[in-house]
């Protein structure tokens, strides 16, 4: 299920602010760098207000951002819907009680973590990062929640890569995000 | 030279004053009072409250925010008490409340840029930079930032660590504002507020949610002012 607002005006300076980075972090990856949308003030509000335009009437309760940039843009949402911020992280970074979600990366695995109470059953969730990819951590993500017994509404994105398909990996979770790249 | 307006109230419960007190957290006065001078002691502190009383208003959102606050002992290590924000993050009115008393703060200092240190500085940071208008700019951990950066290191209890900002980001004369959930040594506070100020960036002020007051990092970042919603004694 896509959802991408291709013809709305505020779209088009929002792709024209994100910078292509080239071989970053390794040869090959053109790295998709959304830190100058957030120094153009414009920009940043109309991204954030887009994604607030569309999930302001859903009941969501808790909006859930992935460590680091997820921070950036999960806050704003939450802060304008009037629902909780919850923050998933790389291990050992939140203290007190966690559940963990081990997922794969290209080479290895990692960890993505949630606090234990942070999120109570049946409530309605928003996962937030700035990009999808091959969708692991989305997906972790999402295990995370279910696993607290919430509800994962939909996942909301600046930028998806759809050559890695990420969107078939989000266990039948809708994705919406404001800008592909190929 | 601004002075910080931060001060704290002393250690009792006051009851008609609407003032609730939490053990090992203190209130500072409201952040639109400017006071002269820097007040440090709670003598000083008790004679300015007569002079100019906090609105009640500033303080009861305080205080629900400070209530907000969990404390993990022996966290990352034995002898931490960690002051963990996230439980505020979990109350909509708490976390709408601190973003508030910053942005109350700050819209009319004509700040073009607002810092936020890696990564608790990033929930915090951004929503101040929307409502006031700035651009925000992330703070990194080293090989975080795609393309050119600056690096700045800075010691750590043992060893050193470094923070990178990206070239280009900030302008000479961009005012900037530096934002964290807490300060403590301000070793990390002191590496943003450098790289800020070797782009000629003038540094306005430090803004965090809490200070463990007994650290004393409101003295290492020397001559800039630092203001908090809440000191930890």
């Amino acid at each position: 299920m896509s959802a991408c607002h291709s013809d709305d005006p505020r779209i088009h300076a929002i792709k024209s602010k994100i910078r292509v980075v080239p071989n970053f972090p390794k040869p090959g990856i053109m790295f998709q760098d959304v830190t100058t949308l957030l120094l153009d003030p414009k920009a940043f509000k109309d991204t954030m207000d887009l994604f607030v335009e569309r999930y302001k009437n859903k009941n969501i309760s808790v909006v859930a951002g992935i460590e680091a940039r997820g921070f950036i843009f999960g806050p704003p949402i939450a802060l304008a819907i009037g629902a909780k911020f919850v923050p998933l992280r790389k291990p050992r970074k939140l203290p007190g009680e966690v559940i963990s979600e081990e997922y794969t990366l290209e080479y290895g695995r990692d960890c993505l973590e949630m606090h234990i109470g942070a999120v109570e059953p049946n409530e309605r969730a928003l996962v937030v990062d700035d990009l999808i990819a091959t969708g692991g951590t989305l997906c972790a993500a999402i295990s995370l929640l279910e696993r607290a017994g919430a509800e994962v509404v939909e996942c909301a994105c600046l930028i998806e890569l759809p050559d890695l398909k990420g969107r078939e990996r989000l266990k039948g979770k809708p994705l919406y995000v404001l800008v592909e790249s190929h | 030279m601004t002075t910080t307006v931060i001060t704290t109230l002393p250690h009792f419960s006051n009851l008609s004053r609407g003032i609730f007190v939490r053990p090992n957290f203190s209130f500072p006065f409201s952040p639109s009072r400017r006071l002269a001078g820097n007040l440090a002691s709670s003598n000083m502190a008790a004679a300015a409250a007569a002079i100019s009383p906090v609105p009640k208003d500033d303080l009861e959102r305080i205080a629900k925010i400070s209530a907000t606050i969990r404390v993990i002992p022996d966290f990352p290590k034995p002898g931490i008490m960690f002051q963990d924000i996230t439980t505020l993050l979990l109350d909509p009115v708490a976390f709408k409340d601190t973003i508030d008393l910053f942005v109350e703060r700050y819209k009319h200092m004509n700040i073009s840029v607002v810092a936020g240190v890696e990564a608790r500085g990033f929930i915090f940071g951004p929503p101040i930079a929307l409502a006031i208008g700035a651009k925000f700019v992330p703070i990194r951990k080293p090989k975080k930032l795609p393309g050119e950066v600056i690096s700045e290191e800075y010691s750590l209890e043992y060893g050193t660590d470094k923070m990178e900002m990206h070239v280009g980001a900030v302008q000479p004369g961009d005012r900037a504002l530096v934002v964290d959930d807490l300060i403590a040594t301000g070793g990390t506070l002191c590496a943003a507020m450098k790289l800020l100020e070797r782009v000629e960036a003038h540094v306005v002020e430090c803004a965090c949610v809490i200070e463990l007051a007994e650290l004393k990092g409101r003295d290492r970042l020397g001559e800039k002012p630092l203001f908090v919603l809440v000191s930890s004694t």
